[in-house]
């Protein structure tokens, strides 16, 4: 019992902490029809750059500058690059983004060299929350929740009460109505692929002391952050969001599972003896297969629905 | 006409050049050499066949290694099958059976993946990619874990009594496939699918007016392009005797990207060049430098946004203006691009060794050598020599290459007249 | 029987219909023409009719058989071949690839990826004699995206009736052309399509007037008046509702 309830927060805190970066890809995808691939790339330059930062500032101010400064590269990216290749169709906006994913990466590489940085809790965060059955739920982990819950909620109220926010919300819902209707397109356009990156970098921010800074962890998240937007459906924030959720519980519960197919056979009379590859598939416990679940999810998904979760339009 | 001599050409050239190095004295090949360019052949195939899913069918994968990687470990284990004598098939066509291999998969991946089109295609591509070099990693019976798989090739059934004991034989080997595979690969070009594959990348809709279902087109495609990876992971396997998770995971996939798209993607001969180039590169510059990724990555970039036709479209482009035997008016306004790029590109390179030897390289405890000579990099003055030289060099290029444009819009609108 | 035909079709785009109970009875040889005001439907009839779109209620009929539930590329292989209104060809191939890819399906070649083009000799000469048709031998090699505007319109009818369909829809072939260019596209049209069922949506009165045996208006998704050019040039509900707009 207090195992589960202490991975749905876990969960929880995880999935919210995807929803941050697959709603900036959400958004963007939407807004302009272009896939970022660099979007995790992103979150790990927001993570370094709050490393950096914080030793001169703080943790607190670098929770807003490092997610600005993202916020202002993503500009520069629309502007400089995405801006130019435009008219050479999607293909080329996604190889260019594609191609991001490497420079950004060395970059890194470059500037902070190979190794983890030393980026920690801030102290005055670093206590148990509260105990819970013996285990012990850290008050990161819940700042971490409250990071996101004000995030959800200032996108909210961006996208509902702003004139921006409309245009969005249009282009949504028809995105070929967007550019008919007289707006600055391209000024929105910077303004969306901006404010994606900016969610990013405050997903790294947050997420870089939760796991690890390290050159590999674009690498690793951007795949699952790309299995739950593809889940959820693309285009389809409400769709992100319950596939962010429920990505999170799966990661986190999988990890506490011990049982194998084989284990379920079992009591059906089945036993499964030998060593061969069919066995050795049926005998893993489903903690080793965690890493492998959000892909089978998604090709799972896309098989029975191409559009995934609540996903409207195809691209 | 005279593709078909440059083809010839390159041929004797890659059956003549392990003889250039041949160390007489010691009756010994350059082992460098040969293992450089048995490896150019596997990738030219790895190029050629993403071609046929990129420029070819407009389909933007991100799993080609997969199959790539299954050929690989499937040539493996039919390998340990054939040396104990299970298997009474010849060395000679392993890389067939491995593109059997190959294409199963890509019959099953296909299937799902070619329902999806443009961004979404894209996207299952990435996970079926990261699915299976998972599975890679966490499945030891057909895969072997981190570790890989291994093989010995000497499994003495050969159809012309070879050992493949010496990097040469098994360097014809490569040769021979790839040549065929290439060849068929051209052939494709010339059938109604090829063909279709154009007409889906240009236009799926109007595909579908006049009778075909697009859908199928690309599956078609992409479970070929699948079968002629596989051939190339198979000859992988031959050559080095293991295959782990590399041979198909993402920096491979990716690595097929950028060799057909930096060749170029809209001639048929553009990724071979691509391949090519790229292996000289990850062989020659990646033990100079560390970064050599970073030029790539950079390279490729720059392609996107000022080339897309990559290098092989560049050449192309040419054609008209040397059909009119006009290249001489050319001449001058390429010279003098080379100085403004020769700043930008020194600098940057400076830039980049500067900086990445400051992190990585001090970690490493090297020194860095630079242009011939051992530089601090500590000190203010490489640093604003490399500075001043990218941002001059920059601008330089910025104003020339206006200029180049002119006289190439100007001649390009005198020669279609 | 019929060449095509529509019972009551329906079509809603969410809540709005746009074609409200279209009937249409087209005999085989004729020659049609649908005019009406923009936004009453034209174009979305015909996408319904060659699938592109699927219909919300009713039934079409090509040749006696129910076609409504086929994806695109079937109805085309039953014999019904479509232009677009803008301009809908690949663009990145010669204008001869254009064609001949046109002719594949047709010609029984289907996905093949064992003959070799070049050696499909019947194949090649329908394509050369299709671009002799056309006029455009001259500029066989050329990319078709590199083709002027009414060449393009050529290349675009070309593909559309290269597979032999017996029924043929042309969605305003001779928009934005000039009045040499028109009288040219109106003369090749007549060449290329003797013989076959012609469904044609047109804004050019005297295109209309000059080529049709019969004339549908359509208005607001609804068949107001159809019948041979001198009955629907008589009659009063299309002149107020549509020619006498025009004619003022």
């Amino acid at each position: 019992m207090e195992t589960i309830l202490i991975s749905v927060l876990n969960g929880l805190v995880y999935g919210m902490l995807l929803f941050m970066l697959a709603s900036g890809l959400t958004l963007i995808f939407s807004m302009m029809g272009v896939l970022n691939f660099a979007h995790a790339s992103i979150y790990m330059l927001g993570a370094y750059l709050a490393f950096t930062v914080s030793r001169f500032v703080g943790f607190f101010p670098a929770l807003i500058i490092a997610p600005i400064l993202c916020g202002l590269i993503g500009a520069a990216i629309e502007i400089w690059g995405l801006r130019r290749v435009h008219h050479n169709g999607h293909i080329a906006e996604l190889l260019f983004t594609f191609g991001l994913v490497f420079i950004i990466q060395r970059l890194v590489q470059m500037t902070w060299g190979m190794l983890p940085m030393a980026y920690r809790v801030p102290p005055s965060l670093d206590f148990p929350l509260f105990v819970l059955y013996g285990a012990n739920f850290p008050a990161y982990r819940g700042f971490m929740l409250l990071v996101s819950a004000a995030m959800l909620l200032g996108t909210w109220l961006l996208l509902k009460k702003t004139r921006i926010g409309l245009i969005i919300q249009a282009a949504l819902t028809h995105p070929h109505m967007v550019s008919s209707l007289g707006h600055n397109v391209p000024r929105v356009f910077t303004t969306v692929f901006a404010g994606g990156c900016l969610l990013a970098g405050l997903a790294g921010v947050i997420g870089g002391n939760y796991q690890t800074t390290e050159p590999g962890m674009a690498e690793s998240m951007g795949p699952i952050v790309f299995v739950v937007v593809v889940f959820g459906g693309l285009g389809s924030l409400a769709g992100c969001f319950i596939a962010s959720v429920v990505m999170g519980m799966i990661q986190t519960f999988a990890v506490v599972i011990d049982y194998s197919v084989a284990d379920l056979l079992r009591p059906m009379g089945v036993m499964l003896t030998g060593d061969t590859l069919l066995t050795e598939v049926l005998t893993v416990p489903v903690a080793r297969i965690g890493a492998l679940l959000p892909f089978v999810m998604m090709v799972t998904i896309l098989f029975f629905r191409p559009r995934g979760l609540m996903g409207t339009r195809d691209t | 006409m005279k593709s078909r001599w440059l083809i010839l050409v390159l041929i004797v050239l890659a059956i003549a050049l392990p003889w250039f190095f041949y160390d007489w004295g010691h009756h010994r090949h350059a082992g460098f050499l040969l293992s450089m360019l048995s490896q150019m052949g596997m990738m030219v195939i790895l190029a050629l066949s993403y071609n046929m899913l990129l420029g070819q069918a407009g389909l933007f994968s991100l799993c080609h290694a997969t199959f790539f990687g299954i050929g690989g470990y499937a040539a493996i284990h039919l390998l340990n099958a054939a040396g104990t004598g299970d298997l009474p098939f010849p060395m000679e066509v392993m890389p067939l059976l491995a593109g059997l291999a190959g294409l199963a998969l890509a019959i099953l991946f296909g299937a799902m993946a070619t329902k999806q089109r443009a961004t979404a295609f894209a996207m299952i591509t990435l996970g079926i990619g990261e699915l299976m070099a998972t599975a890679a990693l966490m499945f030891h019976h057909f895969f072997g874990g981190e570790g890989g798989v291994t093989t010995n090739r000497m499994i003495e059934n050969s159809l012309f009594g070879l050992t493949y004991s010496s990097g040469l034989q098994v360097y014809y080997l490569i040769l021979a496939w790839t040549t065929l595979a290439a060849v068929l690969m051209y052939y494709l070009t010339l059938t109604p699918l090829g063909r279709m594959a154009n007409a889906t990348r240009d236009n799926f809709e109007r595909a579908q007016f006049i009778g075909y279902d697009p859908r199928i087109v690309r599956f078609l495609q992409f479970a070929l392009s699948g079968f002629f990876a596989g051939i190339g992971g198979g000859l992988y396997a031959i050559t080095y005797e293991i295959v782990t998770f590399d041979a198909l995971a993402a920096p491979l996939s990716a690595n097929a990207l950028l060799m057909a798209y930096i060749g170029g993607t809209t001639v048929f001969g553009g990724p071979i060049l691509g391949a090519i180039l790229i292996t000289l590169l990850q062989s020659g510059v990646s033990l100079l430098s560390n970064s050599w990724l970073v030029y790539v990555g950079v390279m490729f970039i720059a392609m996107v946004i000022f080339a897309p036709t990559g290098l092989a479209g560049i050449v192309k482009a040419h054609g008209p203006i040397k059909h009119a035997g006009r290249m001489g008016s050319l001449l001058v306004p390429y010279l003098r691009l080379v100085i403004p790029s020769l700043g930008l590109l020194l600098g940057f390179i400076g830039l980049v060794e500067l900086m990445s030897f400051l992190t990585i390289g001090a970690a490493q405890g090297k020194k860095l050598v630079l242009f011939g000579g051992s530089i601090d990099v500590n000190a203010t003055l490489p640093w604003a020599i490399s500075l001043g030289s990218f941002l001059l060099g920059g601008l330089w290029l910025r104003f020339e290459a206006a200029g180049f444009h002119r006289v190439w819009e100007n001649l390009s609108a005198e020669v279609r007249r | 029987m019929t060449a095509l035909s529509l019972r009551d079709v329906r079509k809603n785009f969410g809540a709005t219909e746009i074609i409200r109970g279209v009937t249409l009875d087209i005999a085989p040889g004729e020659r049609h023409c649908i005019i009406g005001p923009n936004g009453a439907g034209k174009t979305t009839c015909f996408n319904l009719i060659s699938g592109r779109f699927p219909i919300t209620s009713g039934e079409i009929l090509l040749n006696g058989e129910r076609i409504d539930t086929m994806p695109p590329h079937k109805i085309n292989r039953m014999g019904l071949s479509r232009s677009f209104q803008i301009t809908s060809i690949f663009q990145r191939m010669s204008v001869f690839e254009n064609l001949r890819c046109a002719l594949l399906w047709s010609r029984s070649y289907r996905y093949s990826f064992w003959s070799p083009l070049w050696r499909q000799k019947a194949l090649n000469e329908a394509a050369e004699v299709l671009l002799e048709d056309l006029n455009l031998t001259a500029r066989r090699d050329i990319l078709a995206g590199l083709l002027s505007y009414a060449e393009q319109r050529a290349l675009e009818i070309g593909m559309t009736i290269a597979g032999g369909a017996s029924v043929v829809l042309l969605d305003e072939p001779t928009a934005g052309m000039s009045n040499t260019e028109t009288d040219y596209a109106m003369a090749l049209i007549r060449r290329v399509t003797h013989g076959k069922t012609l469904l044609m949506v047109e804004h050019d009165m005297k295109v209309v007037f000059d080529l049709a045996d019969t004339i549908t208006v359509l208005v607001y998704g609804q068949v107001i008046a159809s019948g041979s050019p001198v009955d629907v040039r008589a009659n009063r509900a299309v002149q107020e509702a549509y020619l006498g707009a025009l004619e003022e």
